[in-house]
């Protein structure tokens, strides 16, 4: 109510404003962009390697039929985590961390707009995902399906299965929400002297879009996760059609944030890809205006083709065929995104280095992909294909041919500047190759098992239908897949034993991120730099003689840049860490577990947050 | 087994540096029409709307493949014409785009796609149509975990096989369990729920299902108070294969069904039998002991056989499956197990033991009673 | 939203021109529009889908709620007055403002939470029918919003009480503002779609 009293300490009453900038409480005070993008990329590896193991047991359970390594039950709740955890604490956080580490950086800020509610985001989102793993040992995880179709998820309001899906979903979402308007005004408000908008790398386009279809499209899963717990918790009837309600709402609600979705998803790789290609082609993205604005328009169709996920719903042949056309016509920006990558490497001097792999990769993956997905936007054929193997298929090529390839570049190229560290190039390719095979090894034979009559979702399959052997392909090629990843922690490990070898401009690149030391001082640049075109750096370094032959600036020239002579920065203000965001955020998970069980525990969850909040308000935010 | 060499084959078609595997995607899909065994091909059209599908697909899936090779093609040919050579020196030229180009690639897939999109168009209209002259109309009630078939006007209801003629449209109508199906009403409508809002006493939750025999159609969705239609056609007698293919809870995998496409004589002659009430056993026989059993036990809370009464009454089904020709089926429990005594004997010792959260529980029934049961299940023919 | 508030004033010069803060409110809202535009939907797609009563026209008392309506309204005009009065450096004119939409949303709220009691007397509630679901979940999601402005607001009168919210701090009483009158402007489309346009039980 009204009443509540303000705490009556004044600005740094409860707690003394956090120092350390080294050792475990730097980490969890921080406000450093830097600092909270490679919270979120360690974050986002360690729920990939548990979704990864829940995707290992799916394969062994159907590597033969009728396989007996997972019950029903168990089967269930696995395949349901591994969508959630690879959707939303995977690709979601692992794109977050590139936004977050990469965009001041490359955009010229010292951090973003709100670095305290930066930190609140992070917290939130990993409370989000402890609090529905801690699932498993309450009672059952979620086990509806990654899209929690009502009324099978509303029908057994005795379960707790599907209420820590919409709980935690809920508080995932507030996390990105947040974070989305945060890194939108970052990029729309701090954008270096000089940076205007068509000067941004692709990259910083690919996420101001990401973050505009996350504010609009959260939003609207956010009420129906709402109305599903409260038919779960409170017997409301929003999905119940006992009393006259519609399950197919739940649909409506959940594919008009699903299918932007897919873009938040991959636009972030996209825009990755889209700096790599140039640094190795080396030669500028050809098309950049048609690469951005083919962006935009998928973003913006992105919103209008949610219902091509439910051409067996129902919704009759008018709606169906709306859907189909407007599912053909975002193929057309794609298309033109990938054709774009084709001329940035036409006529190009390309380097083979692990990165290029990857986003080279990316391309020759998420074509198919897309492909497969315009035999979806043709309904009939859809009437076939839909919840079958098919599907599975298309959006793996889709979401880790396209998106976790696409990561995994990004990873390799900006590791030395994350890090200071180089990673090593022949494990890097070695990790490439085995992934690549091991990729199209698991999910190629999924195209046919489904056009044979493999449905999603079956814990098993009987022999009579003839589907075993592709299935066993599909197991032996998710253990590669896994070796892959070994490789890669392999590479990491015993790259973080040598010393720093990174030098601030490691692959001769293009961008700003790229003019200042590696890995950067805490306030990004000694001087924020003037921008004067696109592909700041590169311009700096190279410039065109009146023949058309590009030429080295001679170093010292005008333009040079000197990222490696930091000369500390002293007399920049940063923001200072702070302990509320993470206090704030620990209030969310505890009002989940109150709603779920105690009431009291709810009301201690409330408070938390508003006390965390109240304190947060009233504490400068640089000291 | 063939597919196993085709990957060698595979392998010596792509030669490209790197897509081998990429090919594999494309070609396996080629190879796969002919794998063995499969009963549930999406592939194999073995009636008029299936064949209508399968006559849009695969054109399409052939303009996919052009253009699966025409851009991987560029892009390895490029990757191996420009690839960074030893001792080139320099730069190359900065290209930053070309208009023309741009537009081209823009409106080439416009186009292709408006091609596709017409046939996709009238596709889609074509198969919502009801068919009209002669045709069967058939109820499907999506329990968890089975499919009950109810031929309106007959009263027939049956489960787990769908019998049809060859030659005929069959007019689906889709209902869920659970929202007051009373059957033999209406054809082509589920029954509302009854006005006061509650739902009658049901077996299992009404969830979505999805109705799909690959061979003889595309899949529809079943959904709890919504009526969807479906029209299949077979056009040779042969059997069918049939599953649930949205996820409705634990037993998802084993929600299948069977499609018996008959020749109008061997159908007709079907109904005739399915018609004729339960054979009643002779006195003193195991089987009317079974017979005692069920009809005075819990069986009859959920089974419906017709022919007997109890007190005066039919026994009319109440969420399980109708058992009156049970024997004249091959498979139950959603088609999961075939219908022999040692299963059914397995079967009444602890359902949920054989099939996941099956809703008939565990009546804790003594070996005798289990036999006697299995004798008089035998005699429903 | 306090969170927000604090951070408004460090950044000088951004690239529109715009500060940060005011920035982000704006995109929160268009968020919020979406938020508010699913509950909308929700109920105008189970208009008259309810199986039993009691029905809208069984428990609506318009006149009632008309006057909770206006009296949301009015505070918009406060909301304004005292802005306008710390942009002029006025404190006293700005806590009595801050403190008078205060209490007309408190007012509203109080309303709505009277008129809830009525209408689960008179036998509706969450659980009842689609018409209760859709009826309290929606106003309810609202009243919470109102709920969350209410405590900033007095918040605010309590941080000028003790001196913390000089005249150039104005921004952050414009951004509760802000929030106020999106609040204010989603209830007039809430009260248009659930009480004035009829529906046909």
């Amino acid at each position: 109510m009204a009443t509540t009293g303000m705490p009556a300490e004044g600005p740094r009453g409860v707690l003394r404003r956090p120092r350390s900038t080294t050792g475990l409480w730097s980490w969890i005070t921080t406000v450093d962009h830097k600092k909270i993008g490679v919270l979120y990329g360690v974050t986002a590896f360690l729920f990939f390697l548990v979704g990864g193991t829940e995707a290992l047991f799916i394969r062994l359970q159907l590597a033969q039929p009728n396989g007996h390594v997972l019950s029903a039950s168990a089967y269930n709740e696995f395949f349901t985590m591994h969508g959630l955890t690879m959707v939303f604490f995977v690709v979601m956080p692992l794109s977050a961390a590139f936004f977050n580490y990469l965009i001041p950086l490359m955009i010229g800020a010292r951090d973003v707009a709100f670095p305290r509610l930066n930190a609140f985001s992070y917290w939130a989102f990993l409370f989000a995902g402890l609090f529905i793993y801690s699932s498993f040992a309450l009672g059952g995880a979620p086990n509806g399906g990654w899209f929690g179709y009502a009324p099978l998820s509303t029908v057994d309001p005795t379960s707790h299965n599907m209420t820590f899906y919409a709980l935690g979903l809920i508080i995932a979402g507030l996390a990105s929400a947040v974070s989305a308007i945060n890194l939108a005004v970052t990029i729309i408000n701090m954008r270096a002297p000089g940076m205007t908008l068509f000067r941004m790398p692709v990259f910083i386009w690919m996420a101001l879009v990401v973050q505009f279809l996350l504010a609009f499209s959260l939003p609207i899963i956010t009420v129906g996760l709402f109305e599903m717990l409260f038919d779960r918790r409170f017997g409301t009837h929003f999905f119940d059609p006992a009393a006259g309600g519609d399950p197919v709402l739940w649909q409506h609600l959940f594919w008009l944030f699903g299918h932007p979705e897919v873009y938040i998803l991959v636009l972030p790789a996209m825009g990755i890809v889209s700096e790599i290609l140039p640094v190795f082609a080396r030669k500028p993205l050809f098309g950049y205006q048609f690469v951005v604005f083919s962006g935009i328009a998928i973003g913006f169709i992105g919103f209008g083709v949610w219902a091509h996920h439910m051409f067996a719903a129902g919704l009759g042949p008018v709606a169906n065929t709306a859907f189909g056309i407007s599912t053909m016509i975002i193929a057309v920006p794609t298309g033109v995104k990938i054709f774009n990558w084709l001329g940035t490497l036409w006529k190009g001097d390309i380097h083979f280095t692990t990165p290029m792999l990857f986003a080279v990769g990316f391309i020759a993956m998420f074509v198919i992909g897309g492909l497969s997905g315009v035999t979806h936007a043709v309904v009939p054929a859809d009437y076939q294909q839909t919840d079958t193997y098919y599907i599975v298929a298309h959006f793996h090529y889709v979401l880790f041919g396209g998106a976790i390839f696409g990561l995994f570049g990004g990873m390799y190229y900006w590791w030395p500047k994350i890090f200071g560290r180089m990673l090593s190039e022949r494990i890097g390719k070695i990790h490439f190759w085995a992934m690549l095979i091991g990729f199209n090894l698991t999910f190629a034979p999924m195209h046919i098992l489904g056009l044979q009559g493999m449905p999603r979702r079956i814990q098993s399959y009987p022999s009579s239908l003839g589907l075993g052997f592709w299935n066993l392909v599909s197991t032996i090629g998710s253990f590669m897949i896994a070796v892959s990843m070994l490789i890669f922690l392999y590479n990491v490990v015993t790259s973080s034993r040598k010393a720093k070898d990174a030098v601030a401009d490691p692959w001769d690149a293009r961008t700003l991120e790229w003019t200042t030391s590696s890995p950067p001082p805490p306030h990004n640049f000694d001087e924020i730099p003037v921008v004067h075109s696109l592909d700041e750096l590169w311009h700096r370094k190279y410039a065109e003689t009146e023949g058309g032959r590009v030429v080295p600036v001679p170093a010292g020239g005008a333009g040079a840049y000197d990222g490696e002579h930091a000369s500390g920065g002293h007399g920049i203000h940063l923001p200072s860490p702070s302990y509320y965001p993470i206090i704030a955020a620990a209030g969310l998970p505890l009002i989940g577990y109150g709603v779920i069980f105690q009431w009291w525990m709810a009301g201690v969850g409330g408070l938390v947050l508003l006390m965390g909040l109240y304190a947060w308000a009233l504490e400068p935010s640089v000291e | 087994m063939p597919v196993g060499d085709d990957v060698g084959e595979v392998s010596g078609v792509v030669r490209g540096k790197s897509r081998m595997v990429l090919g594999l995607a494309a070609l396996a899909l080629v190879f796969a029409a002919c794998a063995p065994n499969a009963s549930q091909d999406s592939l194999k059209p073995a009636g008029p709307y299936a064949r209508e599908i399968d006559r849009l697909f695969v054109p399409v899936f052939w303009i996919a493949a052009a253009v699966f090779f025409i851009v991987e093609g560029l892009l390895v040919f490029f990757l191996v014409k420009y690839r960074h050579r030893k001792g080139r020196e320099g730069v190359p030229a900065q290209i930053h785009g070309n208009s023309r180009l741009e537009i081209a690639w823009t409106i080439l897939p416009a186009l292709i796609l408006a091609g596709v999109a017409v046939p996709t168009v009238t596709t889609i209209f074509d198969l919502a149509r009801k068919p009209a002259g002669d045709v069967l109309n058939v109820n499907v009630i999506g329990h968890q975990w089975w499919w009950e078939f109810d031929y309106p006007g007959t009263g027939i209801i049956t489960a787990n096989e769908m019998h049809i003629p060859v030659g005929r449209p069959v007019y689906v109508s889709l209902c869920a369990a659970g929202q007051g199906y009373a059957g033999q009403v209406a054809p082509n409508e589920c029954q509302p729920g009854p006005p006061d809002g509650q739902s009658p006493a049901t077996i299992g939750e009404d969830v979505i299902h999805s109705f799909w025999v690959p061979e003889l159609a595309g899949k529809q969705d079943v959904v709890p108070g919504r009526t969807n239609h479906l029209v299949l056609e077979a056009s040779q007698p042969g059997v069918y294969s049939g599953q649930c293919a949205e996820f409705c809870g634990l037993s998802h995998a084993y929600m299948r069904f069977k499609v018996i496409a008959q020749t109008p004589a061997d159908y007709d002659a079907w109904v005739t039998a399915q018609r004729q009430d339960a054979a009643t056993p002779t006195a003193g026989s195991a089987a009317a002991t079974g017979m005692d059993t069920f009809l005075n036990g819990q069986c009859i809370a959920c089974h419906a056989i017709q022919g007997p009464q109890v007190n005066g009454q039919p026994v009319g089904a109440n969420g399980g499956p109708n058992l009156t020709h049970l024997m004249s089926r091959s498979c139950f429990a959603g088609c999961t197990f075939p219908i022999t005594a040692e299963n059914l004997t397995k079967w009444l010792e602890d359902p949920p033991a054989m099939k996941p959260g099956s809703w008939m529980p565990n009546y804790h029934l003594s070996q005798d009673q289990i036999a006697a049961l299995v004798a008089y299940l035998e005699t429903l023919k | 939203m306090a969170q927000a508030v604090v951070d408004s004033i460090e950044h000088e010069e951004t690239s529109t021109g715009l500060p940060n803060i005011k920035l982000g409110m704006w995109i929160f809202l268009a968020s919020e529009c979406l938020l508010f535009g699913a509950l909308i939907t929700t109920y105008v797609l189970y208009r008259g889908a309810s199986i039993k009563g009691p029905y809208p026209k069984d428990v609506f008392d318009i006149p009632y709620t008309s006057v909770s309506s206006f009296v949301l309204l009015a505070s918009s005009l406060t909301m304004v007055l005292a802005l306008a009065a710390i942009q002029r450096g006025d404190q006293g004119k700005l806590r009595v403002w801050l403190l008078a939409t205060a209490m007309l949303g408190m007012t509203f709220v109080g309303g709505q939470v009277y008129e809830f009691t009525t209408f689960y007397h008179e036998g509706l509630s969450l659980s009842t029918n689609l018409f209760g679901t859709t009826f309290f979940v929606l106003t309810g999601f609202h009243g919470v919003h109102v709920t969350v402005g209410i405590l900033m607001l007095l918040s605010l009168a309590s941080l000028s009480f003790s001196g913390r919210l000089p005249q150039e701090r104005s921004m952050t009483v414009e951004l509760v503002g802000l929030y106020w009158h999106f609040v204010d402007i989603v209830w007039i489309v809430i009260f248009t779609v659930v009480y004035l346009i009829p529906t046909g039980k």
